[in-house]
């Protein structure tokens, strides 16, 4: 077939294209992933038993704030990185933003504590769970936002899978902080992160495999 | 300077092409995807200098890239960008395929044939499309064939083949992508 007779093929009965593809896409895999996350956590955890009252805790909710931030600043290098020719440009200062918040206040949090504390603060009494269960609960979120990225062009396969792992990650967190009892910024800080690291990592490896085109 | 100007009077003619197309407008699409096709040959010639064979292969192959990925243009960017980053990633994915392919082959027979690297006309591709698109599955190759070679509308085709007007659709794109996937897979 010459170029010019695939060139008419193509234009031909092309139609119009709905806008915005990417945006709405990644946006129904976020709203999967938080369905999934939801029914998974409802399922094997549940939500703590003290939630009502945690309501009330600023922590309750800079844990939940810190989750949306990075749900948020990964949604933008998702959405970018599966459009070719964008550039992550200021995603990953937003991205480190709120991750270096939370260690300025664990930080914080360590150098009032008593000696005797700090392990406490760092270690709670689930940090051997924590970042397994939010990769557990990523699952769902990690098989819609690899098939939202398969849908749409990814030219760095690698970042793209890690963009799409890490929203998947983040809104597990977001979901396993309606269960979690831990309140220290110190636990926070180190294990959220270490298990949003899990799907992360996972999409950076089967990146380059599933999301060719 | 006038270089300059000159790209922007093209972007801005391709784009406005482009973005009539997104909306419906089939000349429009039409013209864009052939003037696109020369940007794309001359922008391929120039980093395939020393195969020029698989310059018109690599056209054919970004061209389909770009009709099955349009729905990922935002409008909000400038259209070379989006096009020179579809052409420089399959590109790249030739190369390495080529690559991964001469560690086994004897890649002497390259080097006789740089007499054919001088013309400036569409060469003749070496795979054929018609004979990829014969080996889809028939849910994906009659709706392609009703619609894209024969100009049929959604309505006709589905009445034709009997099958239903969405599925005719999601053949059509399904169909386009699986032969991208085979243009990939089998250079």
């Amino acid at each position: 077939m010459r170029t010019d007779d695939l060139v008419t093929m193509l234009a031909t009965g092309a139609g119009a294209v709905a806008p915005n593809q990417a945006l709405r896409r990644h946006v129904a895999a976020l709203a999967w992933g938080v369905l999934g996350a939801a029914l998974l956590m409802a399922a094997l955890l549940g939500p703590r038993h003290d939630l009502l009252q945690a309501l009330l805790l600023p922590m309750f909710w800079i844990k939940l704030a810190f989750a949306a931030c990075v749900a948020a600043a990964s949604l933008a290098a998702a959405l970018r990185l599966s459009r070719p020719g964008q550039r992550l440009a200021w995603v990953p200062g937003v991205l480190g933003a709120p991750v270096l918040a939370l260690w300025l206040l664990a930080a914080l949090v360590l150098a009032r504590a008593d000696a005797a504390q700090r392990a406490i603060l760092f270690f709670g009494d689930t940090w051997d769970v924590c970042p397994f269960l939010i990769a557990l609960l990523s699952v769902p979120g990690f098989v819609a936002a690899m098939r939202a990225m398969q849908g749409l062009a990814p030219t760095r396969l690698r970042m793209a899978g890690a963009a799409a792992g890490l929203l998947a990650g983040a809104v597990a967190t977001l979901v396993y902080s309606l269960h979690c009892p831990e309140m220290a910024a110190p636990f926070i800080g180190f294990w959220y992160p270490l298990g949003m690291l899990i799907p992360t990592a996972a999409g950076a490896l089967l990146g380059p495999r599933l999301l060719r085109w | 300077m006038q270089e300059t100007s000159r790209l922007n009077a093209g972007e801005v003619r391709l784009r406005s092409l482009f973005l009539r197309g997104l909306a419906g407008d089939e000349p429009a699409y039409h013209a864009f995807l052939r003037d696109l096709s020369a940007h794309l040959r001359a922008f391929l010639r120039k980093r395939l200098v020393q195969l020029p064979d698989e310059v018109e292969d690599l056209v054919q192959e970004a061209l389909l890239a770009v009709h099955n990925q349009r729905h990922t243009y935002d409008a909000g960017q400038p259209l070379t960008a989006w096009v020179q980053a579809i052409a420089k990633y399959k590109l790249i994915d030739l190369l390495r395929r080529r690559a991964q392919r001469e560690l086994l082959n004897d890649p002497l027979d390259d080097e006789f044939d740089f007499a054919a690297a001088a013309h400036t006309e569409a060469a003749d591709a070496r795979r054929d499309l018609t004979k990829l698109l014969a080996r889809l599955p028939e849910r994906q190759r009659l709706p392609i064939v009703h619609m894209k070679l024969e100009g049929l509308s959604v309505t006709e085709a589905a009445k034709l083949t009997g099958m239903s007007e969405s599925a005719v659709k999601v053949g059509v794109h399904r169909g386009l992508k699986a032969l991208a996937a085979m243009l990939r897979d089998e250079a």
